[in-house]
C-alpha cells in the first residue's frame, strides 16, 4: 500500500548513498540492548537524587523544615533554594521582543511555588529507594494564593499575580498587521469564522528526561550526561550559571529515547544535579518517573484562537485576522522563552495562502501550569487546524469542493519566493503539487463518490484535507525563537581521518531517534568518496566540536547535512593533494570513491590508509609541506533557511453509536526537497502523524480549576496506539531546495497537518447535523454532546 | 533481605540481599547491569519493560524481584547480539520498525511472545497483539510491517 514514489528525478543522476533506503547503523546496538541512555550510565558509587514536589498550584513557602529528611537512613545531603543560593546564578531566557517579561530559571522553587509538581527541595541519598522514602520526612508549610487555572482568568481584572515583580499576568504580547483588515472583511462576500482550541498537550518521549552528572575529582570537571536534544545549548547555559568554564563541563546526549521538544529546554532539574555533584564531589543520578515527566517537562499548545476570513464571491480568500490567547504556564523557557509557541501560531496563520491583509494578535498569559515549549511542529498544528477549519468552512459557505479552494489559494509554483500576509517568506517549493499528489494518491473523486453512498445509507463518514509549509533548517538570519540571543543559524563538522585510516565525523546536532548518525554518514560517504561503514558518526558531545546546539526545528539534516558536505569537500581535496603526490598524477585526473584514490582510467590507486601512513607516519614519502592533517572543519549556516510543505488527506467514520472516530485512509504528500533515505524520511512521517492522530483524537492534559493535573498517568493521559493508527501512505514530492544538497527539513511535518485533515473531516463526516468542529482532541464525549445539542437544536426549530 | 536465584538469558544468577519491594525492572538493570530492559512508566502501560519470564511476556515493573525466585527469564539481550540478530530483530532494521529505540526492547519481547504462540494471519492481530506496548516514534507502522516479516520467515521455516 505504501506507494513511495520519487517524483521526476533521474535515479541515474543519484549519488549512490544518498536517496538510498540504507539500513540503520544505529540500529544493532538499539535492537540488542547494547545502547546506552542516560539512566544505562553506571557511573562509580553513584548517589541518587529525588525531588520534593508542590502539591499546591499557588503559595508561599513560609517554612521548610529537613531536618527529619537529613537524618534518614541513606540520605547524604537535602537541598533547598536557600542552601544553594551561592552556587549558581539564575538562567534568565533573553528576548529582545518588545512586552516579553522574562522569568528566571531556577534549580528550586524559592519563595513561592507557582504549579502542581514545582520541585522545592532535593534529597540526595544512597539509592534511589532511600532518596524516595526520605522526602515524605520534609515539612513544608505554605500560605495558599489563588490559583490561576486558566488563561482567561489570568487576564481578568482582579486576578492574582503569578510573577508580583512582571507586574502582570502577560508575559508576553504581540501582533502582527498587514493591509485593511477592517475594509476587506466588509468588502467580502463570505465570512467565516468562530472560537478554536487546541488543548494542552504532553510530548511524551517514551523515555522519561533523565541526567546523570559524573563527577572528576582530579580537576574539579563535570560531565552532564542528559537526554537532552540541545546538548550544546545545555552546556553554555550551566557553564555560565555554575561560573565552569566548558573544558570543566562536557555535556553529552547519549542514545536519547525521543523528545518531540519536552527535552529541549533547560530544566531547573539539569541544573540542580550539577549543583549537587559539585557540592558533593560525587557522581549522581536521577531519571524521571512518569508522573514526574507528565507534569514537569514543557507541555504544548493551549492556546484559544478567536478566528475570522473573508473571501470574495470566487472563493479567494482574501482577508485573515486573529486573536490568541496562549496559557504558556507559569515560567518561560530557556533558550526559547514562553513566546517560542504562541508567537508562532499568529506567524505562521496565513499559512500556505495568498491572503492579503492580515491581522494577528496575541497574548501568552501566566497560568499555574507547567511552562509550555516546544512540541513537533511549535505553533503550526494550530494555526493549521485554525486555517484549515476556516479554509472548510468558506468552501463549504461559498459552495466549493475543500480541494478546489485550496487549489485557488495556495501560493503557486511562478509565485515564490511569496511574502504571506505575517511576513514570513517561502522559497520555492511544491504547494499544488502536494495538493495534486495528495489528492491523486488518496483517489479523492472515487472518495467523494465512496461518501456519497455511505450517506446514503446513514453512516457518518466525512474527508478532510489539510495543507501546510512550515520553515526548516533556518539560518542565521531567523531566530529560531523570536528576539532570541543565542546562534541557531549554523551548526560544524569536523571530520578527520586519523593515523589507522579510521574516518570519523563529529557534529553538533544531536539525534535522538531521527536516524542522524546514519543519514550524515550517508552524504560523507558520497561526497568525501568514503565507503559508508568506515565512517563514524559522533554526535551530542559538547567536546566533540567548539560551539553547537542540538537537534531541534527540523534543522540537522539541512544544517548538519550542508556542514558535512562542506567539510567532506574540504577533506577530499587534501586527500586528493596528498595523493597526487603519491601517484604522481594531476589532481585533476583523481577520482575519489569507495575509500580509495585513483588515477582515472588507470588501475593505479592509494587507500585513504595508504594516504594516513603516508602524511601522519611514514617520514619519507612525502615532502614536509605536503603532510596536511587530515581533518576538516565546517561550519555551515544557510542564512535563511528553506521550506517544506504537504497535504495531508483523512477520511475518517464516525460509529454514532460510541461516538469512536475510525481513521480509513490518511494519506500524505510532501516536499522535503532531496531525501537522504526514503526509509527514514517515511519513518518520520508515520511517527509525526500518529502524533498528530493523538492531538486530534485522544490526548489532553487536563487541570482543573484548582491547577491539579487529572491526566498524570497513561492510563488517563492517552496516546496513540497501534490499532488506533491507520495504515499511512505518503509520497513525496522531491523538489529540490537551494540550500547546500537539495535538503529541506522534514521531522516536524505530520504533527502539523494530522489534526487539521481529521478535524476537518470530522466536521464533514457531521456535516449531517451542521457541526462545527472547533476544539481539538475530538474524543467520542465531546462528538457524543455535539450530536446531541444539534439534535436538540434541530427539535427546537420543528 | 531475601536471597533469590534465577536464570536470566541462559546464565545463573544469585542474589543474596534483594529488599522485598525491589522491582524486577530494577534488578535486572542495576543488580544484574542488563540495561536493556527500559523504564518508561513504572505503572504497567507502556510496555517498555516487557520481558520473558518463564516464557510468558510480563511487565517487569510490575512484579518484584522477589517474585521470580526460581524463574527463567529472557530479555532483549537474550535475543541476538548485535553481530548476529535474530530473526525478529533483523526484520526490525530490516523495515525500519525503531527509531529512538527505547521502546524496542518490550516491542521485540511482545513480538517473540506473539510470533511463538499466535497464527498472526492479519495485520489487525498484529496491532491488537502490540496494543499493550506503545510506541512515539514511528507510529507502529514499520513495527507491524516487521512482525508480519517474522511471521512469515516463521512459517516458512516451519513448512
Amino acid at each position: 500500500m505504501n506507494s513511495d514514489r520519487p517524483a521526476n528525478r533521474s535515479d541515474v543522476l543519484r549519488p549512490k548513498n544518498v536517496g538510498a533506503p540504507i539500513r540503520r547503523t544505529e540500529d544493532p546496538r538499539l535492537l540488542t540492548g547494547s545502547g546506552e541512555y542516560t539512566a544505562d550510565r553506571m557511573p562509580d558509587r553513584p548517589l541518587h537524587l529525588a525531588f520534593l514536589r508542590s502539591g499546591q498550584p499557588h503559595a508561599k513557602i513560609t517554612r521548610i523544615d529537613t531536618t527529619a529528611a537529613s537524618e534518614a537512613a541513606g540520605v547524604v545531603a537535602v537541598l533547598t533554594a536557600e542552601e544553594i543560593v551561592d552556587d549558581f546564578k539564575p538562567v534568565i531566557p533573553f528576548s529582545r521582543m518588545a512586552n516579553y517579561y522574562a522569568t528566571p530559571i531556577l534549580p528550586l522553587a524559592s519563595g513561592k511555588v507557582r504549579y502542581v509538581g514545582e520541585a522545592i527541595a532535593a534529597i540526595v541519598a544512597t539509592s534511589r529507594y532511600l532518596a524516595e522514602d526520605a522526602l515524605e520526612l520534609i515539612e513544608v508549610d505554605y500560605e495558599p494564593l489563588k490559583p490561576i487555572a486558566r488563561a482567561e482568568l489570568a487576564v481578568a481584572e482582579d486576578a492574582p499575580l503569578l510573577h508580583e515583580e512582571a507586574g502582570t499576568n502577560v508575559l508576553i504580547a504581540r501582533e502582527f498587521k498587514k493591509g485593511d483588515v477592517g475594509k476587506d472583511m466588509a468588502a467580502a462576500a463570505v465570512r467565516v469564522g468562530g472560537r478554536f482550541e487546541m488543548t494542552r498537550k504532553a510530548p511524551l518521549a517514551m523515555e522519561p528526561r533523565s541526567y546523570t552528572a559524573e563527577y572528576e575529582k582530579r580537576r574539579d570537571a563535570l560531565t552532564l550526561y542528559t537526554s537532552s536534544n540541545i546538548p550544546g545549548i545545555i552546556r553554555d547555559a550551566i557553564s555560565e550559571s555554575l561560573s565552569l568554564p566548558g573544558h570543566r563541563l562536557r555535556v553529552v546526549a547519549p542514545d536519547v529515547g525521543g523528545s518531540f521538544g519536552s527535552k529541549g529546554s533547560l530544566y531547573p532539574e539539569e541544573l540542580l544535579i550539577c549543583i549537587a555533584a559539585r557540592r558533593l564531589r560525587r557522581s549522581i543520578k536521577w531519571t524521571a518517573d512518569r508522573l514526574e515527566d507528565i507534569s514537569s517537562s514543557s507541555q504544548a499548545f493551549s492556546e484559544i484562537v478567536d478566528a475570522e476570513m473573508g473571501f470574495d464571491a470566487n472563493g479567494t480568500a482574501t482577508t485573515l485576522q486573529a486573536d490568541v490567547i496562549g496559557d504558556v504556564g507559569a515560567f518561560s523557557i530557556y533558550p526559547w522563552t514562553c513566546g517560542l509557541e504562541p508567537v508562532q501560531v499568529v506567524s505562521f496563520l496565513p499559512g500556505p495562502y495568498k491572503i492579503q491583509s492580515y491581522r494577528g494578535a496575541v497574548r501568552g498569559v501566566a497560568t499555574c501550569k507547567p511552562p509550555t515549549g516546544p512540541y513537533r511542529g511549535v505553533g503550526r498544528p494550530v494555526s493549521t487546524f485554525v486555517c484549515e477549519r476556516l479554509m472548510d468552512m468558506g468552501a463549504k459557505a461559498l459552495g466549493i469542493d475543500p480541494l478546489e479552494i485550496r487549489r485557488r489559494n495556495l501560493v503557486r509554483a511562478e509565485e515564490f519566493p511569496y511574502r504571506i500576509a505575517s511576513g514570513i517568506i517561502w522559497d520555492k517549493t511544491g504547494f499544488i503539487e502536494c495538493l495534486d499528489a495528495a489528492a491523486e494518491a488518496a483517489g479523492y473523486v472515487q472518495l467523494r463518490k465512496h461518501q456519497a453512498h455511505a450517506r446514503e445509507s446513514g453512516r457518518l463518514f466525512g474527508i478532510g484535507i489539510a495543507s501546510y509549509a512550515e520553515l526548516t533548517g533556518i539560518g542565521s538570519r531567523i531566530a529560531v525563537a523570536p528576539g532570541m540571543p543565542i546562534n541557531t543559524g549554523s551548526e560544524t563538522a569536523k571530520i578527520t581521518i586519523d593515523s589507522t585510516g579510521a574516518i570519523t565525523a563529529a557534529f553538533g546536532v544531536a539525534s535522538h531517534g531521527q536516524g542522524l548518525e546514519t543519514t550524515l554518514g550517508q552524504i560523507i560517504a558520497d561526497d568525501l568518496g568514503a565507503r559508508f561503514e568506515d565512517i563514524r558518526v559522533v554526535q551530542g558531545d559538547s567536546d566533540e566540536v567548539p560551539m553547537s546546539t542540538g537537534t531541534y526545528a527540523s534543522r540537522s539534516a539541512v544544517l548538519g547535512g550542508g556542514a558535512a558536505k562542506h567539510a567532506s569537500a574540504i577533506l577530499q581535496a587534501k586527500l586528493r593533494r596528498v595523493a597526487s603526490h603519491l601517484l604522481e598524477a594531476s589532481t585533476e585526473d583523481l577520482e575519489v570513491t569507495d575509500g580509495k584514490v585513483a588515477v582515472l582510467g588507470t588501475d593505479r590507486s592509494v587507500t585513504f590508509k595508504q594516504i594516513a601512513k603516508a602524511v601522519y607516519s611514514d617520514m619519507k614519502t612525502l615532502p614536509v609541506d605536503a603532510r596536511e592533517e587530515l581533518t576538516a572543519t565546517y561550519t555551515y549556516d544557510p542564512i535563511n533557511g528553506t521550506t517544506a510543505a504537504a497535504t495531508h488527506i483523512a477520511a475518517v467514520e464516525i460509529d454514532p453509536a460510541t461516538c469512536f472516530v475510525k481513521i480509513h485512509k490518511f494519506v500524505v504528500a510532501e516536499d522535503c526537497g532531496r531525501i537522504i533515505n526514503p526509509m527514514i524520511v517515511d519513518g518520520q512521517v508515520h511517527g509525526g502523524v500518529a502524533q498528530g492522530i493523538g492531538a486530534a483524537l485522544f490526548e489532553e492534559l487536563i487541570y482543573d480549576d484548582d491547577g491539579q493535573l487529572l491526566s498524570a498517568s497513561l492510563v488517563d493521559y492517552v496516546i496513540p496506539s497501534a490499532p488506533e493508527v491507520p495504515l499511512m501512505d505518503v509520497v513525496h514530492v522531491e523538489s529540490e531546495s537551494a540550500v547546500a544538497g537539495g535538503f529541506r527539513g522534514m521531522g516536524e511535518g505530520g504533527t502539523i497537518g494530522a489534526p487539521a485533515a481529521i478535524a476537518n473531516a470530522i466536521a464533514d463526516a457531521l456535516s449531517p447535523f451542521d457541526i462545527d468542529v472547533s476544539i481539538l482532541p475530538m474524543t467520542p464525549e465531546r462528538i457524543f454532546r455535539l450530536i446531541q445539542n444539534a439534535k436538540l437544536k434541530a427539535k427546537e426549530k420543528s | 533481605m531475601i536471597a533469590i536465584s534465577l536464570k536470566v538469558n541462559g546464565q545463573r544468577h544469585d542474589v543474596p540481599d534483594v529488599e522485598p519491594r525491589m522491582l524486577l525492572s530494577d534488578l535486572l538493570r542495576d543488580r544484574l547491569g542488563l540495561t536493556g530492559t527500559h523504564v518508561g512508566c513504572e505503572h504497567g502501560v507502556c510496555g517498555a519493560c516487557t520481558i520473558l519470564v518463564n516464557g510468558d511476556s510480563v511487565r517487569s515493573c510490575l512484579m518484584l524481584a522477589v517474585q521470580v525466585d526460581g524463574a527463567d527469564i529472557l530479555t532483549v539481550e537474550g535475543l541476538g547480539s548485535p553481530e548476529d540478530l535474530n530473526v525478529l530483530q533483523s526484520q526490525f532494521r530490516e523495515h525500519h520498525g525503531l527509531q529512538c529505540g527505547y521502546c524496542t526492547p518490550g516491542m521485540l519481547m511482545t513480538g517473540e511472545d506473539m510470533l511463538r504462540k499466535y497464527p498472526l494471519a492479519t495485520d489487525e492481530d498484529i496491532r491488537e497483539g502490540l496494543s499493550g506496548n506503545l510506541c512515539r516514534c514511528t507510529g507502529y507502522q514499520n513495527i507491524v510491517a516487521a512482525i508480519r516479516s517474522a511471521a512469515a520467515l516463521r512459517s516458512e521455516r516451519k513448512s
